[in-house]
């Protein structure tokens, strides 16, 4: 009995068993349902954003930097180019010690033991397989030292990058200006902005060319696509779109002449500027003393920024086009100009020289004290007398002066792509006026008459006035070859042919005449004579009681009190093909400093090249013939160096 | 009976598929490894075939020397816990691997057999209308409790989870009353309930990686470079895949590391992404069809014992693929517990393998008696 209840129980619990492994098969096919459900909304329904997700994760986008443009002086010599920089980086995860690797290469190369330590804290700081850069503008010697050396120096890799070089680059430094990494200050001012300048420390112009011509020079950057993997190490390069090159800028200076008088304005602070009367072509513009624009390539240091920056010369002005003198004496043919025009003076009709202009109770002076006596348009311009000019600029007034200054070039900036251009300034009664608050007096015309006072002009200014007035065309300054902005048959000034001879006279009188204020310094070429003028701007007021006791001689003031010297002239005389300006910043006399500077300038140019020592007057020829000589050995050392 | 002739009655159909499911696994590592059989397939393969032939040899022994020895296994089992809470390697924070010279053995994985073992056992000897007998309850219950909490002390709450999971299911199909069930699944939620109320008290009942853990599944956007990493690259692995896979050896996610331990854990992932929702379907009927196997080899026994043992081992099987699966698809926290027969790993390939072993032979020594 018990037993047959035993066995109903016993079979009871079987079909349970049975029941509830069938229940449990059933529970766990709908747990695979479940599964499968899901694995097909992941896989199939969401499957494309899961599939851009996983591209997103893996592909990334590297920009390739452009090459920058290259640029050339007028004849395709290289002035600005990219130069392959030999730099070798290091990749931490490579090596297993890399504090021993650092001194191995320490061995091999100069690497101070406190960049040693900089190199380790920055790969502390970053991902192991990041190269840091440990040494850049290797020597082809230390990089092949480095190169064979490489199965000692696990994790260091040769590599070789392009940064901007400067050929001679003194002499062009602020024409070409230079490129330095890009700044936050340089990125706001960019809109919109281009992707390749997020490259960290990319390279764009600062100054000068480089900067104005930025968008030219910099060309398109490439992109990279490239796969990486979790840890963000490139696995490979999907494809490539390549770049474009930046575009080559020629400019139109002539580098042999653009050292030679570098050189021949070494260790003074001045400028001077040569121009193709022909066509505009700026060949020379020179700003002494410069400085070497590879210093800013890849970031100046502060204790020579500091340097450069309180130089009481400045080396980093372009003095050529932003330093704006009074132009002193030069400024005379522009009144007579005027006058001349307006008919207020015939060209025999003279006036009287005494040494001074009385004007009311004042005393307007000439430099020369016992004055000119009688002379006519041709001899003032040839001495330079300051009381003839008095008379003239009273006649024509301060109004048809500017009128005629700014007709000849002066007051204004040209379309030049170059940084810190000075307007230069013509004075009008209206700024004083506005300036001021007191009107305009007889006294201030008499100023500007001789080109003290208020008004001034750029040595770029200079040499585009003496370029009008020598071919009576409108010329306009060109640096860049073949640029539109200069038509090659420049329109007339429309000055009566009879002014424009008569003040070339007495320009040719300046040097050639023997009371000319520069007639030491003529050629005895004759067929290259110059024509010029020369001119001193006091930068200090000369007091009545220093007059009366005798006026201090430049050489014995201090430096900044000292007159600039200036000297304006075109060649050849006959038939003028250059236009030259030169200032001496301090220099004293325009007609002792600037001038024979402005001869040996011009000579070199008209002969495409030192000059033969039989273009100077014979008792000049045995100092004149040291000094070439001592710049010639010059010129050509640096050569040897570049 | 001659062991070889005993081989005729092997659940062929059952070898093949783990067969079929361990090629997956190697076609899988070959390809994680980037197309190389080293470091883990060759190991992998030497490793299968050694345990494969062990399942032969298992099943030709007869079931009534496994019942026997029960008993011994669930000590032995229990004595390496305890071993291994004491001399056990420490790696990821937890006392998991007892280094026995030739094997790193995860005791806490072998555990789960020799407690289906001793259960069945148990309800093998135990007379018919004392199943439901409170203290006959009690009783397999502490054999479930006690080494379960020794593995969440190591702590892999993961494991003792699963392994309170299996013993309470060989219970239920042991035919134990269903109202101790509806009781048991009743605390079971409110432990849960009080589990959460405890988090930031003093009396904290899990650790706080528990809680993150817990919080990360909950929504892996909230943190996905940090703790939802993992999810979330897998689940890019496995939806990038597609209907047909990004070929093989052509998953970015797994070929360019993007996904966490990619040769273990995670390797359903990559056959997710490189064959596609065909690679992975199929994988989870194979899966299936040998869970399915192993339901009709249970239903067909007459004998206690070896019903409770293959249901029991079956469900362990189906406890590793399915815990796997979902938890890489985010439906579940990420807790260790490899993908069976395809993951990388020695313990987890001899525990399947052995289970496999006792499976066959109660299949073969049901039709041919003791």
């Amino acid at each position: 009995m018990s037993r047959f209840k035993d066995n109903t129980l016993k079979s009871r619990l079987i079909k349970r068993v049975h029941r509830r492994i069938v229940l449990a098969g059933l529970l766990k096919a709908s747990a695979v349902a479940l599964l499968g459900w899901n694995i097909r909304k992941l896989q199939i329904e969401d499957s494309e954003d899961y599939k851009l997700l996983a591209d997103a994760n893996r592909v990334n986008l590297r920009l390739i930097p452009p090459s920058r443009g290259l640029i050339f002086d007028r004849l395709g010599t290289p002035i600005a180019l990219n130069e392959q920089n030999y730099k070798v980086v290091f990749i931490r995860e490579q090596a297993r010690e890399p504090g021993k690797v650092l001194k191995r290469l320490a061995n091999i190369i100069d690497l101070e033991q406190k960049r040693q330590e900089k190199i380790m804290q920055d790969m502390k700081k970053r991902s192991a397989f990041i190269p840091i850069t440990v040494a850049e503008n290797l020597t082809w010697e230390d990089f092949a030292k480095i190169s064979v050396n490489l199965p000692s120096l696990p994790g260091i890799i040769p590599e070789v990058g392009l940064t901007r070089h400067y050929q001679e680059y003194e002499s062009y430094a602020h024409i070409v200006g230079y490129v330095g990494p890009i700044s936050d200050k340089d990125l706001e001012s960019e809109k919109p902005i281009d992707p390749v300048l997020q490259i960290p420390k990319f390279q764009i112009g600062k100054v000068g060319v480089e900067k104005k011509l930025e968008k030219h020079l910099r060309g398109r950057a490439g992109v990279s696509k490239v796969e990486v993997n979790a840890s963000g190490r490139v696995m490979r390069e999907l494809n490539r779109t390549q770049g474009k090159s930046g575009e080559n800028i020629h400019l139109t200076i002539a580098t042999n002449l653009q050292k030679f008088a570098s050189e021949r304005l070494k260790g003074m602070s001045a400028s001077s500027v040569l121009i193709d009367i022909k066509n505009g072509d700026i060949l020379s513009l020179v700003s002494t003393p410069s400085y070497n624009p590879n210093n800013f390539v890849l970031g100046i240091s502060q204790s020579d920024w500091n340097a450069l920056l309180n130089d009481e010369r400045k080396p980093l002005l372009n003095k050529a086009t932003s330093g704006a003198y009074p132009p002193g004496s030069t400024f005379k043919m522009v009144v007579a100009a005027a006058a001349l025009e307006l008919g207020l003076i015939g060209l025999n009709d003279k006036i009287f020289c005494a040494g001074f202009y009385e004007l009311g109770s004042r005393k307007f002076h000439c430099w020369l004290k016992g004055g000119h006596g009688k002379l006519n348009l041709q001899e003032a311009i040839q001495k330079s007398c300051d009381v003839y000019f008095y008379e003239l600029a009273r006649k024509v007034g301060v109004r048809r002066i500017g009128d005629m200054a700014r007709r000849l070039g002066l007051g204004q900036a040209y379309n030049l792509p170059l940084t810190g251009l000075s307007k230069g300034f013509v004075p009008t009664k209206k700024w004083k006026k506005e300036r001021f608050g007191t009107s305009w007096l007889v006294g201030d015309t008499l100023n500007v008459g001789i080109g003290q006072g208020f008004s001034l002009a750029t040595p770029l200014q200079l040499a585009v006035m003496t370029a009008r007035l020598a071919s009576g065309k409108k010329i306009t300054p060109n640096i860049i070859k073949n640029s539109n902005n200069n038509p090659d048959n420049p329109k007339a000034l429309s000055i009566k042919e009879n002014t424009l001879v008569a003040i070339r006279k007495g320009m040719f009188d300046v040097l050639n005449e023997k009371d000319g204020t520069a007639f030491n310094f003529r050629t005895t070429d004759q067929n290259f004579l110059i024509a010029g003028k020369t001119g001193t701007s006091q930068v200090r007021r000369i007091t009545r009681e220093e007059r009366e006791e005798g006026v201090i001689k430049n050489e014995d003031l201090p430096w900044k009190m000292r007159d600039h010297a200036l000297f304006t002239c075109f060649a050849p005389y006959e038939n003028p093909r250059y236009a030259l300006s030169v200032v001496v910043e301090h220099g004293g006399s325009g007609s002792k400093i600037a001038a024979p500077i402005a001869r040996d300038i011009m000579l070199f140019q008209l002969h495409g090249g030192i000059p033969p020592i039989t273009a100077y007057p014979e008792k000049q020829q045995f100092e004149v013939r040291n000094k070439l000589m001592d710049i010639e050995k010059k010129i050509n050392s640096r050569i040897n160096i570049n | 009976m001659n062991p070889f002739i005993k081989m005729i009655y092997i659940n062929w159909p059952l070898q093949i598929l783990i067969l079929a499911t361990a090629l997956f696994g190697f076609l899988m590592l070959y390809s994680v490894s980037g197309g190389s059989w080293e470091p883990w397939t060759k190991p992998q393969i030497n490793r299968f075939f050694i345990s494969f032939i062990l399942i032969f040899v298992m099943s030709a022994i007869s079931i009534s020397f496994w019942q026997k020895i029960s008993p011994f296994c669930y000590i032995l089992g229990l004595a390496l816990l305890i071993a291994v809470y004491f001399y056990g390697d420490t790696g990821m924070g937890a006392k998991r691997w007892l280094d026995l010279r030739i094997i790193k053995l995860q005791p806490s994985e072998a555990f789960k057999i020799s407690m289906v073992m001793v259960l069945a056992y148990y309800y093998h000897k135990l007379p018919v209308n004392k199943v439901s007998h409170p203290f006959y309850v009690l009783v397999p219950l502490l054999l479930i409790i006690i080494p379960a909490f020794i593995v969440f002390r190591q702590p892999d709450l993961g494991t003792a989870l699963v392994i309170i999971m299996i013993g309470i299911f060989v219970m239920f199909i042991a035919g134990v009353h269903f109202g101790y069930f509806l009781f048991g699944g009743f605390s079971f939620f409110t432990l849960l309930f009080i589990l959460f109320q405890s988090r930031g008290t003093e009396w904290q009942l899990l650790k706080d990686y528990h809680f993150r853990r817990i919080d990360t599944f909950l929504d892996p956007s909230a943190d996905p470079l940090g703790a939802g990493y993992h999810i979330t690259q897998s689940k890019i692995a496995l939806g990038s895949g597609g209907l047909f896979g990004r070929g093989y050896m052509q998953g970015s996610q797994s070929q360019l590391n993007f996904l966490p331990e990619k040769h273990t854990d995670f390797i359903f992932t990559t056959l997710a992404e490189e064959f596609g929702f065909f690679g992975t379907i199929g994988l989870l009927i194979i899966y299936s069809l040998i869970v399915a196997f192993c339901i009709f080899s249970a239903l067909a026994t007459t004998d206690k014992y070896s019903r409770l043992l293959i249901t029991g081992l079956c469900m362990t099987f189906f406890t590793y693929f399915s815990i796997n699966i979902a938890m890489v698809m985010g439906l579940l926290p990420i807790v260790g517990i490899p993908l069976p027969l395809v993951s990388y790993g020695g313990s987890s390939m001899i525990v399947i393998m052995l289970s496999f072993g006792l499976i066959q032979s109660a299949h073969v020594h049901k039709n041919i008696g003791f």
